[in-house]
């Protein structure tokens, strides 16, 4: 048995059962991530001595019955734009390389309650903009399924590695399809939580309105787990929900009858892959025969959503990226005499491209004159794309769209060509934009053994029903039974 | 032209820091002068990844602001964030209010110095954030940040431009910072910078009804600078008009030593903050429950307190006015008069004598060292006979130096008045022999004589002596 294959709920069970141990669960991933780690590069920290040691000592506590969380024991991998005391966070930016937070995410917080074990922090494109990992400052992660193609973004270090079973699951951040893209490049589960689900606190912000941390796992039922972990209002977060408590995983009926599913035609038109549009098309077909109730329906104003996202997201962007300017913590430059040289030195040196691309984009949809043909439209229209959300899950329990136009591309052949890169996103923007929850499952491979994702979007906090469609299509088409990552190519 | 053709008008734009304990997005304390950089943390230091979190008292606060000067209040409004970089703007953005500010159209009355009184809108009062503080070769070379000011909440109060004096302008911030401190929301300490104001100021010629082009001076704390910068500023536009210049729209630096202002010169990029709705906070939202139970427990005003002395006490309104102009030395008196039931003399001592040496120490009313309770016992023991007044001023002086209880104060020295009718006859004797040409001029029909002789007695007995008994005694053997 190889135990980097099981899913956590497998982990766990077997651990309930004392078929396993602890530290042999720490083990198995450290000795995976030393085999697999240099080809796949998912990465900025590891942790695998400590958490070796934090292994020995949780193990020891839960024999003498001073810890008895469910999961205790159980490794995780954390984006690197979630603040870990005492470990290097640096949102993959040559700006925050040396930053070491003084204080834990929330996120973190709860998983530390939990007694889960950090095994690192994971690769992401710069500040979480971009759509294929390329943009880290330090190196770029490959795709197991190919190590030539990307394996998505901006959480690429996050799916890659629970792809590459280098982690059991870990934590991403979606803040136009950061998780769920990834996830389908990557074959496996990832969930973007209703906007204020989850809290933001600790999150290196990068669209303050449209960010939720969330989970990237093997499995429906692990996702259901960790949202359960890291779900909640957080007082350090205002835009935080006050909500009672859900157990997520308490909605994994495997049973979709009478789920009326409304297919967005226009997340089907020109610009997706035809054998995209096939997988889904056999999708679709299985949840009619799972006796679903699927109807096509027209969300057109979906078609403007990728323009508002960019406007809000470069906008929020500028002004959340002011703080790194070389004064108090991260990169500052050696090359000055006076405070516009450091703030212009250290910015230049310390971003990179996209990063900057982004920052003017935003300054300039800011800037007085703009303001209104820009920030204001998009900001109008968001209101649109919420209400005509809302208007469709008056008729439908859920959507069914493309996760991603494509699957994964190769490495290098979009990262010179923003407005490709960011077409990529297509599908995804519109579920941040109106803030709802989504998740993205495999629902078959292309010509290529290339993984494709199938998204479902749910109706504000309407995650239980999303984990339910895609757990009961997870159990019909069993998807990780016969597809593997292959690791192949990567010759370099 | 002259100079009395022409109309200065001026706006005032009024940053006061608000009292609450904790700062505005994090809870970390607003206490003035501790070490650099201790009262901070991740939030007000702008680490990656630490939220905002809108402190509830500080709108409470800003809502008793308005209240207080008659704004509406908004029951829907928002947090705008203000971009631009500088040291000691850590997140690079000011949380601040943009186009929904907490209250709006109020207004505050001041009294002119022909007695009418004249209403001084306001366009606003909104919440935002301090800054930090950059501190300039303090602490050896170089520039340092000390981040303990940034986040401690501000209400910015911002008037039309309907001052047309400096002599207004001063009325008009002496008045709002009474109500600030009567509503207790700001402590107003101008020389810790709790209080300071943007000076805007244009000139026109009378009769003309559009505004000439404004100068701003920014970031003044005293009342007196406010004064001469805005005489200075107003002369300095005229002399440019007069001699067929135009007047830049520009921030000036006002220098208080040399009583000039300066052109900052810092007009490489004109300033653009690409305000928009800061997305980390969520909207505020009053209820009129909330709005109407903070209008139900506003403390008693100035406005209504000088009314009450002039009909309770039977002050004049020139007293009342003074005495009700400080909080502090408006509740000293309600308090030492409660205590001695003699609201004339506690009103007369404060607005003479104590005023007196305030201003001679330069010292704010809220700096007097003595208790209302010790004041009303220095005036029971006055009213007693106990002292004199003139041992009074003294006994005051003392209280200003040492506060203790008056009594103490006039044992230990030795100051109790001399009310013996012998030692009292003693003294008379002894002067009306050394003063014959008095006692001669006062049988020859001069009064005046009596006075001298009355005051030559308190010389004698240092003031002590109970002066009704000895100008009682001194008549008797006169008349002899």
């Amino acid at each position: 048995m190889d135990i980097t294959e099981l899913t956590v709920h497998e982990l766990q069970e077997k651990l309930e059962k004392k078929e396993i141990t602890i530290s042999e669960i720490t083990k198995a991933y450290t000795g995976r991530i030393e085999e697999k780690e240099k080809d796949v590069q998912a990465f900025v920290t590891t942790l695998c001595s400590e958490a070796q040691e934090e292994a020995k000592q949780i193990e020891e506590k839960v024999a003498k019955g001073e810890i008895t969380s469910k999961f205790a024991g159980i490794p995780i991998g954390i984006k690197d734009n979630i603040c870990t005391k005492g470990i290097k966070t640096t949102c993959s930016s040559k700006m925050l390389e040396n930053f070491v937070a003084p204080y834990d995410a929330t996120v973190v917080e709860k998983l530390k309650e939990e007694n889960l074990i950090n095994l690192g922090k994971l690769n992401m494109d710069e500040f979480a903009m971009g759509g294929s990992t390329e943009y880290s400052a330090f190196h770029v992660t490959k795709n197991p399924w190919n190590l030539n193609t990307v394996p998505g973004g901006s959480s690429g270090g996050s799916a890659a590695a629970v792809a590459a079973n280098l982690v059991p699951w870990a934590l991403g951040s979606d803040t136009g399809g950061s998780i769920r893209q990834p996830a389908s490049f990557c074959g496996v589960v990832g969930l973007k939580p209703t906007y204020g689900l989850v809290s933001r606190y600790g999150l290196v912000a990068f669209a303050s309105s449209l960010d939720q941390i969330g989970p990237i796992t093997k499995d429906v039922e692990d996702a259901a787990i960790l949202l359960n972990m890291i779900t909640g209002h957080d007082e350090k977060d205002t835009t935080s929900e006050v909500k009672e408590k859900v157990d997520y995983t308490k909605c994994l009926k495997n049973d979709v009858k009478g789920l009326k599913i409304g297919i967005p035609k226009e997340f089907f038109g020109e610009g997706i892959n035809e054998e995209v549009k096939k997988s889904l098309q056999k999708a679709i077909e299985t949840y009619k025969e799972m006796g679903a109730e699927v109807e096509e329906f027209s969300l057109d104003i979906a078609n403007y959503a990728l323009a508002t996202y960019y406007i809000i997201a470069c906008a929020e962007a500028s002004s959340n990226l002011g703080r790194f300017d070389g004064i108090r913590y991260g990169y500052r430059t050696q090359n000055f005499s006076n405070l516009k040289d450091i703030y212009r030195n250290s910015r230049s040196e310390g971003f990179g491209s996209e990063v900057k691309r982004r920052i003017i984009l935003g300054t300039y949809v800011l800037s007085s004159g703009y303001y209104d043909a820009y920030y204001k439209k998009a900001q109008q229209v968001r209101t649109l794309v919420r209400k005509q959300f809302e208007e469709a899950f008056e008729k439908y329990d859920i959507l069914l769209t493309p996760t991603s136009p494509t699957v994964a591309f190769e490495i290098g052949t979009k990262s010179s060509n923003p407005l490709e890169m960011y077409l990529a996103d297509i599908c995804t923007v519109s579920v941040n934009i109106a803030g709802l929850p989504g998740i993205s499952i495999p629902c078959g491979v292309d010509s290529q053994g290339m993984p494709i994702g199938m998204q479902l979007i749910g109706k504000r906090f309407g995650e239980e029903e999303i984990l339910n469609a895609a757990y009961t299509f997870e159990q019909k088409i069993k998807f990780r039974e016969s597809n593997k990552p292959q690791f192949k190519g990567g010759v370099c | 032209m002259s100079r009395e053709d022409y109309e200065i008008v001026i706006g005032l734009e009024v940053h006061a820091e608000l009292s609450t304990k904790t700062k505005i997005f994090c809870s970390c304390p607003t206490e003035f002068g501790a070490a650099p950089n201790t009262h901070t943390c991740p939030i007000c230091m702008a680490m990656p990844g630490t939220l905002p979190v809108l402190n509830e008292k500080v709108v409470e606060y800003a809502v008793k602001a308005g209240l207080a000067t008659n704004c509406e209040i908004s029951r829907d409004s928002k947090n705008d964030r203000k971009n631009y970089f500088y040291p000691d703007l850590p997140k690079s953005y000011q949380i601040s209010q943009f186009d929904k500010p907490l209250c709006e159209h109020g207004y505050i009355e001041i009294e002119l110095e022909n007695g009418e009184k004249k209403k001084i809108r306001l366009t606003r009062i909104h919440i935002e954030e301090d800054a930090g503080k950059l501190n300039h070769n303090e602490f050896g070379g170089g520039s340092l940040v000390d981040l303990n000011r940034a986040g401690v909440p501000l209400i910015e109060i911002v008037s039309e431009p309907d001052l047309r004096s400096a002599k207004e302008a001063e009325e008009y911030l002496k008045k709002l910072k009474s109500i600030l401190e009567y509503i207790e929301v700001s402590d107003c300490k101008m020389q810790e910078g709790s209080l300071r104001a943007d000076v805007n100021v244009s000139v026109r010629k009378k009769g003309t009804t559009e505004f000439g082009t404004r100068t701003e001076m920014k970031n003044m704390n005293s009342f007196r600078s406010i004064v001469r910068a805005i005489e200075y500023e107003a002369d300095r536009q005229i002399d440019v008009i007069e001699e067929g210049g135009i007047i830049e729209q520009e921030t000036l630096r006002w220098d208080d030593v040399s009583g000039k202002t300066f052109s900052m010169r810092d007009k490489e990029d004109a300033q653009d903050y690409r305000y928009f709705p800061d997305p980390d906070l969520v909207a505020i939202r009053l209820s009129e429950e909330y709005i109407e139970n903070i209008k139900n427990n506003l403390p008693e005003l100035p406005e209504s307190r000088r009314a009450r002395y002039i009909q309770e006490f039977g002050l004049s309104e020139k007293d009342s006015n003074l005495l009700t102009a400080s909080k502090h030395l408006s509740n000293l008196f309600e308090e030492a008069q409660g205590i001695c039931n003699n609201a004339k003399a506690v009103a007369n001592w404060l607005l003479s004598d104590v005023s007196r040496i305030l201003n001679e120490k330069e010292l704010e009313p809220d700096q007097i060292p003595f208790t209302a309770e010790q004041l009303a016992k220095m005036i029971t023991l006055i009213d007693k006979g106990t002292i004199s007044s003139a041992i009074g001023k003294k006994v005051l002086e003392e209280l200003f130096e040492e506060p203790k209880d008056p009594e103490e104060i006039i044992k230990e020295k030795g100051w109790i008045q001399i009310s013996d009718e012998g030692a009292i006859k003693e003294v008379v004797m002894k002067i009306l022999e050394a003063n014959p040409q008095s006692v001669a001029d006062f049988k020859a029909g001069k009064d005046k004589a009596l006075g001298f002789l009355v005051g030559q007695a308190m010389k004698e007995t240092k003031g002590k002596a109970n002066p009704q008994m000895l100008n009682k005694m001194f008549l008797e053997e006169l008349k002899k």
